[in-house]
């Protein structure tokens, strides 16, 4: 329905909450003596606070987050939405769930208060993240009041070469676009090197449209997302799935469509990518010089880099790989899904290597059900082996809600979207980077994506 | 709350890319609650230690001429990051009324405008010129905003520089709408809507035949 030149409501499909944000939602329209419209589009995980460690229950180390956790629970089953509780088999992190679950399907409307839920642009979902207070109106109303976002097409040329993976694209992307290239933008990523991604590769990309400052990002459906959705707990099946799969097959730009802005990006040659300072457009090439002030295009860039280099304790015109880092993170809705274990246990495997002595390095699977194939592979002996924590499903170290963090102040690799200041501790110097790289930089003692085949 | 005019402290926190993250991480979240945020915004910045609260001196909200201050100058991409609707229910409950900044984040701003806060885009160099103006004695020249004028002036010396706004947007602050009342109004379109969709796409409605 249309409310104005550029505002619709638009029917909302699937709504998804977590501990964190999604009570306060719950709770507002408890308050106001407000139901769920429909409570079987709704659901909710217990991801944000839920402890990682083994053994966990309803206690965290974060100060009160057994109320997050217990007002969640509450309101789920006053409002009588599935809740994915902290036992349940298929709990954990929202963004790994609900594709796992069949409940993000290609082209459904889903919204979560979590700004990455744009990675479900990778199964072709129009999927983005909102603020409480809109989650509520979704919540009442099964509608949101939106803008229609501008249109933006990055269409990569070449393809990606072996150990260069989608979070380096992505990485590598908002460092060309920079934090703020995609504000007003729904963003569609295209070309071949984006066809030959598997399905959690493609989740990968579009997780981090939103650090473009995006409203959301995604992917055409095709072959491969079919055969991902197809018997999925809450897919459609039978003659309803025969229907369903040949509208998501037409669910693509048409030839010679316009777009607002149009984006071309050679990535033929594209390097590991690392981050050096504290917002994702800071990455260069793994083995690249991080950038002199002195270089800047403008004062205010050049004001921002000298900060950024204060907080992380890194000079301009020095190499990442001078830079010994005190701890190792492999998990989030960025890189928690299988094929992330799977390509960071290779890694181990092949090498024979362990994690550098020092180095603190944990493995936090995104879900109940990655958890539990990564084991029947072996993988978690293989992470163990090499001196990883193997950790329960959930965000976990992330970001600091001031419970378990990696330590003050110390320099972390990790496989997560921000590396803001203080995002996974106090004065914490965070890198981020693909689970490949995460894991040769634990095993060398120091940043780097040096990986060899 | 509805908005139509504030006059008020301007603060120059004019860095690109402020992340809702520095606006209130996360260990600043205490309560399943949408108040009790204030004494966590900026956090990072306000205190040169979090635990104790001792403040920063240099930080511009801890200075004196800028305690009271309601209108905040800002750089480009502010509330970028995490969709946490805290970091807006900390700036309203700290006192902030008007954010002025080059550019803003998406989710930032819808959360914003559902609870009374102004977002104005204008470009760096007006930002500048509002910096300039409110100079080293902002309590005795404060800005003036007039959403419906949509205009921000600077009464000691005369100056006015306009702003454009969503006509929503402007229509949703200046009457301080209930958004879910309204949308409720439209039941007997959702419904309608429904009942056409689920024959065009029967795999979206779970749990009915």
């Amino acid at each position: 329905m249309t409310l104005s030149e550029r505002q619709s409501l638009l029917y909302i499909d699937r709504i998804f909450l977590h501990e964190r944000t999604g009570s306060v939602a719950l709770n507002g329209l408890l308050e106001r003596d407000r139901s769920v419209r429909r409570r079987e589009h709704a659901f909710c995980t217990m991801d944000h606070i839920v402890d990682t460690r083994p053994g966990r229950g309803d206690e965290t180390l974060m100060p009160s987050g057994r109320d997050f956790i217990v007002a969640t629970r509450h309101a789920a089953h006053e409002t009588g939405i599935q809740l994915f509780d902290i036992a349940d088999a298929d709990q954990g992190i929202v963004h790994v769930i609900s594709p796992e679950l069949g409940i993000a399907l290609p082209g459904l409307t889903l919204v979560c208060p979590d700004s990455h839920t744009c990675t479900l642009g990778g199964l072709g979902a129009l999927a983005w993240g909102v603020g409480s207070t809109e989650a509520e109106h979704a919540l009442a109303t099964s509608t949101l009041r939106a803008t229609r976002p501008q249109t933006m097409r990055v269409t990569y040329t070449g393809e990606l070469a072996s150990g260069v993976t989608a979070k380096d694209l992505i990485l590598f992307t908002i460092r060309e676009l920079s934090a703020a290239g995609g504000a007003g933008y729904a963003i569609e990523f295209a070309g071949s090197a984006v066809e030959s991604l598997s399905v959690e590769a493609r989740l990968t990309l579009c997780n981090m449209t939103t650090e473009l400052s995006a409203f959301t990002g995604l992917i055409a459906p095709d072959q491969k997302v079919l055969e991902y959705c197809m018997g999925r707990r809450y897919a459609p099946q039978d003659a309803v799935w025969e229907h369903a799969s040949g509208y998501w097959q037409s669910l693509r730009s048409d030839e010679g469509a316009n777009f607002d802005c149009e984006q071309l990006m050679d990535i033929d040659s594209l390097k590991p990518q690392l981050s050096w300072g504290t917002s994702p457009q800071h990455c260069i090439d793994w083995n690249g010089t991080i950038p002199q002030p002195a270089d800047a295009s403008d004062e205010d860039q050049a004001t921002a880099w000298s900060r950024a280099q204060r907080y992380m304790e890194v000079r301009g015109g020095s190499r990442l790989a001078d830079y010994p880092i005190d701890a190792a993170f492999i998990g989030s809705c960025t890189n928690s899904r299988l094929s992330d274990l799977r390509d960071a246990a290779a890694y181990l495997q092949r090498t024979g290597s362990r994690g550098a002595t020092g180095v603190k390095a944990i493995c936090v699977p995104g879900s109940g059900q990655v958890k539990r194939a990564a084991e029947a592979e072996g993988l978690h002996e293989v992470f163990l082996h090499a001196g990883f924590e193997w950790r329960e499903p959930g965000c976990s170290m992330c970001f600091f809600a001031g419970g378990e963090s990696l330590g003050e102040g110390v320099r972390v690799i990790s496989t997560t979207n921000r590396n803001f200041e203080g995002r996974q501790g106090l004065r914490v110097k965070t890198h981020i980077a693909s689970p490949l790289t995460t894991v040769a930089s634990a095993c060398a003692g120091y940043l780097t994506a040096d990986t060899p085949l | 709350m509805p908005f139509t005019r504030h006059t008020g402290v301007a603060a120059p926190l004019v860095r690109p890319n402020i992340d809702t993250d520095t606006i209130i991480p996360s260990r600043e979240m205490r309560t399943v609650s949408r108040s009790g945020l204030a004494v966590g915004l900026f956090a990072p910045w306000r205190y040169s230690d979090p635990d104790t609260r001792t403040e920063n001196p240099h930080f511009v909200l801890n200075q004196s001429a800028f305690r009271q201050a309601s209108i905040l100058l800002a750089g480009a991409n502010f509330g970028c990051g995490s969709s946490r609707e805290h970091a807006v229910w900390a700036l309203v409950e700290s006192g902030f009324r008007v954010i002025i900044a080059p550019s803003f984040a998406t989710i930032f701003r819808n959360n914003a405008q559902r609870n009374g806060l102004l977002t104005i885009e204008l470009d760096g160099d007006d930002i500048d010129r509002l910096v300039q103006w409110v100079g080293d004695d902002p309590e005795t020249c404060p800005l003036s905003v007039d959403l419906e004028a949509c205009t921000v002036r600077h009464d000691p010396e005369q100056q006015v520089v306009e702003f454009s706004i969503e006509p929503v947007a402007r229509e949703m602050l200046l009457g301080g709408l209930d958004e879910i009342g309204m949308t409720e109004q439209s039941r007997h379109h959702i419904d309608a809507f429904e009942a056409q969709d689920r024959v065009k796409r029967p795999w979206v409605y779970l749990g009915q035949a």
